[in-house]
């Protein structure tokens, strides 16, 4: 099981934090802390895993992005691996060669993504495009939605200026 | 609210944060956005209600507190649109986590949800509900969850799976409802739902027999037909992954497999062909290959014994830790801590490689090798791994050497051939590393010199040398004074000399001079250096020529601003110069400490608690040689050797007490509890400058040795002994409650005087629960209204004894509490007596305030598992447990 998901950026900013278990407010900000200061001095050419208070943390790097994800000491280390490149992938896929800036500005989609691949600290889902196309079909809907509440707002004003 | 006159943009919000130069600018920006969303909540206002959410989202991953939000998320999953719903239950995940008593609002939200028309807004309600379910809201969704399971949508119910496994999770009990759609969800095609099935049929036998029992004998074969089907499945682009189809879903069936054979040989024996398969087909050239291997030589590992399969398997883990990948040696190393325990011989094969990784530059890998050579030490490698690893610590780096000198002491303490090695390889670690070993340590290896009686001189003589060299680790420097103390005149007349050993001249004075090095250098530590004094002490009577010298060193310290060195030259130099009768018999030296003691402690402890090698240094020697602490208390009373004698009654406690022993229940069988009266008879003796020098002259070093743990608790109690004055509230320990009450009650308490007021107030029954009872009576001196006295009586309702019994409270600052001691530490069961402690509260601002007991808070310990916190507020107490 994953604990939780971190994506921290280089300079140790915070982009998108998922706990899968519980930890209060104050054990989250000490995670991120603790772990950030770990993960970001460790040397490029090490191992991907670190222990970490009796649990093992997982991470890559992506351009300016560490992706986090803390599983079990008994977990396949390998596999979490994959399920990070896999959302990379699906991150790329979405926002079409993705960067950083996406990420910031669009945490929500982010999110959303997220939450069509892990639920529980488990895997959903091992197709990109069924991912892909799950997030792009609840887009629609968020669209197709503000488009009528567009129309209902430009039917007032109509109104108003009859 | 005008729709088109409103706050920023969630864009432009975050452009303005990311703008900031300073904290304190991007702190003004977030202030500012605050303020204009807890107004906007305020008025409730529902158009910008979604918005207002993600930017509150944004600030909270930026560290921002954000409950005042919490709200709004109930608010947006309550409406009736999906964008809304979407954003909100992102929001409830983000911003709230299952403690929160708000998220049981959500529940009925999350049923209708459940139940909706729209699949998508199901999906959301279900990964809601998979993340952040407690287990109340688990037990009240369980029965949708599980319908769910069966919806026609695919995407739908691989949701629900995963749903599943939360709920099951935290609330084991509903299993058994998940176990039938749970099998057939592995009879599905759909990738998605076949993952997501195959990991709750994982966690459905991790929480219940009687599931694994089900899929072993229904599933087995489907689980190897789906496993077979998808190793030999031809390319498919979609679920494609360098070259393999689908490895999350090969590595999950590995997974099921593996906890369906374990223990039970035919299951075991169905899937040994796929596993030879999968073992020896896959490609290793790439992670997810690797991945899967990892997981399938696991499984082979754990499920019935195949000799052909687990040859396949260790070939691969050889492969695995001669890769050049650190990813896949480190998973390599992580499986051979597996596989020894199946096929130990195996893994020696690979001791060389494993070495090699103990070296490494990478931490992780490091750690797991250490661990890795650590289980592969026997009695017949021992030398040769542990001279590998003494050469590493050489030139290991600073963080790792704590845990690498950690791992040699108990490798060299568990299979040391002799003694001269063990102390040898000692001598290197602590010369080595010596600043990194625990306390412990050192205190088994001062307890092994001790019992080695054939190797004293030679193991002076070797910690001189190691001395003369370099005082840089400190808790060598400790054991070299302890042995040159205790064993000086071996050093100066080579006693004892090996067929091994280079002689070595070292003359009287020159063992004064090292001592007098670790005196007065200014790295060493305050145990240290008063290891040092005591060890000169003990050398005055050894080397009589260097008696005048020794004396003026410890003269010296009289001055020492440390209150440790300057109370124990002060002794010292008075035993020296008056007590010349007794001197040589409190110098003796130590007997033989005794090791089982020291080890039975050890092993009654947690090997890794922090809280050990606090507890170990004042036990250890406590339980060796009992009066530790009574010369200081001896020298305090010098001037009244009169003092009355202490009660005869509770002198195993008492003497506890004086040595600062914990008086919890797993210790005080192996401390001086057993022998209370011979206690008592040394307490007595000493107390009136005795003459039973061979159980005086033990003391002195072991006293160093609890010196930086217990040393104040005696020598105050022993001035309360003494004046009879100061018996305040010092109920800071069970342990000197304890004490301190047994000595009252022989005495003359107290307690009795305040009786006679007869009581002012009614008497309250403070508390009262299933197990205690807590009354307070109440009285107060005429002509001293400021101050009054309560008698807190304790009945135990329990049918247990407590033994531990402590009490203690703290009151407002302008209120100042005395604690008398209680009159027993044990409390009888079920209510047959009582005890009673006298508490005294004096109102500091009398007149100013209220003379009453307003407020009162603090604890009541019963044993050392049962103890209880209470605060008084007015009226009532409130009991925390």
């Amino acid at each position: 099981m994953i604990h939780f998901v971190l994506l921290i950026s280089r300079q140790g900013k915070v982009r998108l934090t998922k706990w899968y278990s519980t930890y209060s407010k104050k054990e989250r900000s000490k995670v991120l802390r603790e772990l950030s200061g770990v993960i970001l001095t460790r040397g490029p050419r090490l191992c991907n895993f670190v222990e970490w208070r009796g649990l093992k943390v997982v991470y890559k790097r992506y351009a300016s992005l560490y992706f986090c994800m803390c599983i079990d000491p008994d977990g396949n280390e390998l596999e979490i691996l994959e399920i990070i490149h896999h959302y990379v992938e699906v991150l790329d896929r979405y926002f079409g060669s993705v960067c950083e800036l996406d990420l910031i500005y669009n945490f929500h989609k982010a999110y959303y993504i997220l939450d069509e691949i892990l639920i529980s600290g488990e895997l959903q889902e091992s197709s990109k495009r069924t991912v892909v196309r799950s997030v792009a079909a609840q887009d629609s809907l968020v669209e197709a939605a503000k488009e009528q509440t567009g129309s209902t707002i430009s039917n007032i004003i109509a109104h108003a200026a009859k | 609210m005008n729709p088109f006159s409103s706050g920023t943009r969630l864009r432009d919000m975050i452009r303005a944060i990311r703008a900031c130069k300073t904290a304190a600018e991007e702190r003004a920006v977030v202030r500012k956005e605050c303020a204009a969303i807890r107004a906007a909540i305020n008025e409730n206002d529902q158009d910008y209600r979604h918005r207002n959410l993600a930017k509150l989202m944004f600030i909270h991953m930026l560290g921002y507190p954000t409950h005042f939000g919490q709200m709004e998320c109930l608010k947006l999953i309550a409406s009736t649109g999906f964008p809304e719903k979407r954003i909100g239950y992102l929001g409830l995940m983000l911003l709230l986590d299952e403690r929160q008593e708000v998220l049981m609002l959500v529940t009925n939200s999350l049923k209708q949800d459940l139940n909706h028309s729209n699949q998508y807004i199901v999906g959301l309600a279900l990964c809601a509900l998979g993340n952040i379910s407690s287990a109340e809201m688990a037990r009240d969704l369980a029965p949708d969850v599980e319908r769910l399971l069966q919806f026609r949508d695919p995407n739908i119910r691989k949701k629900a799976a995963l749903c599943s496994i939360r709920i099951i999770k935290k609330v084991p009990d509903l299993a058994e409802n998940f176990m039938n759609p749970a099998s057939s969800l592995l009879k599905e095609k759909h990738h998605g739902v076949l993952i997501t099935g195959v990991q709750l049929c994982t966690d459905l036998c991790k929480v219940s027999s009687e599931a694994l029992e089900y899929f072993r004998e229904n599933c087995i074969e489907g689980l190897v037909k789906t496993l077979r089907d998808i190793a030999n499945s031809p390319y498919s682009p979609e679920y494609d992954i360098a070259g393999i189809t689908d490895p999350f879903l090969h590595i999950r069936l590995l997974k099921l497999l593996r906890i369906l054979g374990q223990g039970d040989a035919g299951a075991s024996d169905c899937m040994t062909d796929i596993l030879a398969q999968v073992a020896s087909r896959t490609e290793s050239n790439k992670n997810a290959g690797n991945a899967i291997l990892y997981e399938c030589v696991e499984t082979i590992m754990s499920i019935e014994d195949n000799g052909g399969l687990r040859v396949l398997a260790i070939n691969i883990l050889g492969r695995f830790l001669s890769n050049r990948d650190n990813n896949i040696r480190y998973v390599g190393l992580n499986m051979l801590m597996k596989a020894i325990m199946v096929d130990a011989k195996a893994v020696q094969r690979h001791r060389a490689t494993i070495l090699e990784c103990v070296k490494d530059s990478d931490a992780s890998i490091q750690k797991r090798a250490l661990e890795l050579v650590y289980l592969l030490v026997n009695e017949s490698n021992v030398k040769p791994l542990t001279k590998e690893l003494i050469e590493y610590l050489e030139v290991s780096d600073q963080e790792f050497k704590g845990d690498i000198t950690a791992k040699i002491c108990s490798l060299v303490e568990k299979f040391s051939p002799a003694k001269i090695w063990y102390i040898d390889q000692m001598l290197k670690v602590l010369s080595e590393a010596g600043n990194f070993v625990k306390d412990e340590v050192w205190h088994a290896l001062i307890i092994v010199i001790s019992n080695a009686s054939d190797l004293h001189g030679y193991t002076v003589r070797a910690l001189y040398r190691v001395f003369q060299a370099s005082t840089e680790q400190e808790s060598l420097v400790r054991v070299a004074v302890w042995c040159v103390g205790e064993y000086g005149d071996m050093l100066v007349n080579n006693v004892g000399m090996l067929d091994i050993e280079e002689p070595i001249t070292v003359t009287e004075s020159d063992a004064v001079d090292a001592m007098e090095v670790a005196i007065k250098c200014q790295r060493l530590g305050l145990t240290t250096k008063a290891m040092a004094l005591i060890a000169l002490f003990k050398l005055s009577s050894r080397f009589p020529s260097c008696s005048e010298r020794i004396k003026d060193i410890i003269v010296q310290n009289k001055r020492s601003l440390v209150l440790e060195l300057q109370q124990r030259s002060i002794e010292f130099s008075c035993i020296l110069q008056k007590h010349q009768n007794i001197r040589s018999a409190l110098v003796e030296r130590m007997p033989i400490l005794d090791e089982k003691t020291f080890s039975g402690k050890k092993a009654g402890s947690l090997p890794t608690a922090v809280s050990t090698s606090s507890i170990i240094p004042c036990n250890l020697p406590n339980g060796i040689g009992k009066p530790a602490a009574a010369p200081i208390g001896d020298l305090l009373d010098l001037s009244s050797d009169d003092a009355p004698p202490a009660p005869v009654s509770s002198g195993g406690d008492f003497l506890q007490d004086l040595l600062g022993v914990d008086l919890s229940p797993a210790s005080a069988p192996s401390g001086t509890s057993q022998s209370p009266k011979t206690g008592t008879d040394v307490l007595l003796d000493l107390l009136s400058i005795g003459t039973s020098p061979s159980v005086q002259s033990s003391s002195s070093a072991i006293d160093i040795l609890s010196s930086s743990h217990d040393n104040k608790a005696p020598v105050s109690n022993l001035n309360g002994l003494a004046s009879h004055s100061s018996l305040s509230a010092n109920a800071t320990s069970p342990a000197s409650s304890a004490g301190m009450m047994d000595l009252l009650d022989g005495t003359g308490a107290i307690t009795q005087k305040h009786e006679e007021n007869g009581p002012a107030y009614p008497s309250l029954v403070a508390y009262e629960s299933s197990t205690l009872r807590m009354t307070f009576n109440f009285s107060r001196q005429p002509g001293n209204p400021q101050t009054t006295f309560i008698q807190a009586t304790f009945t135990n309702l329990s049918p247990n004894v407590y033994n531990d019994f402590l009490f203690q409270a703290a009151v407002p600052k302008f209120l100042q509490l005395h604690l008398d001691p209680a009159s027993s530490n044990t409390l009888p069961a079920s209510g047959n007596g009582s005890i009673t402690q006298c508490l005294k509260v004096t109102n500091t601002q009398h007149g100013k305030k209220l003379n009453r007991l307003e407020a009162c808070w603090g604890s009541i310990t019963l044993s050392s598992n049962h103890f209880g916190n209470f605060e008084y507020f007015g009226q009532g107490y409130i009991w925390h447990v």
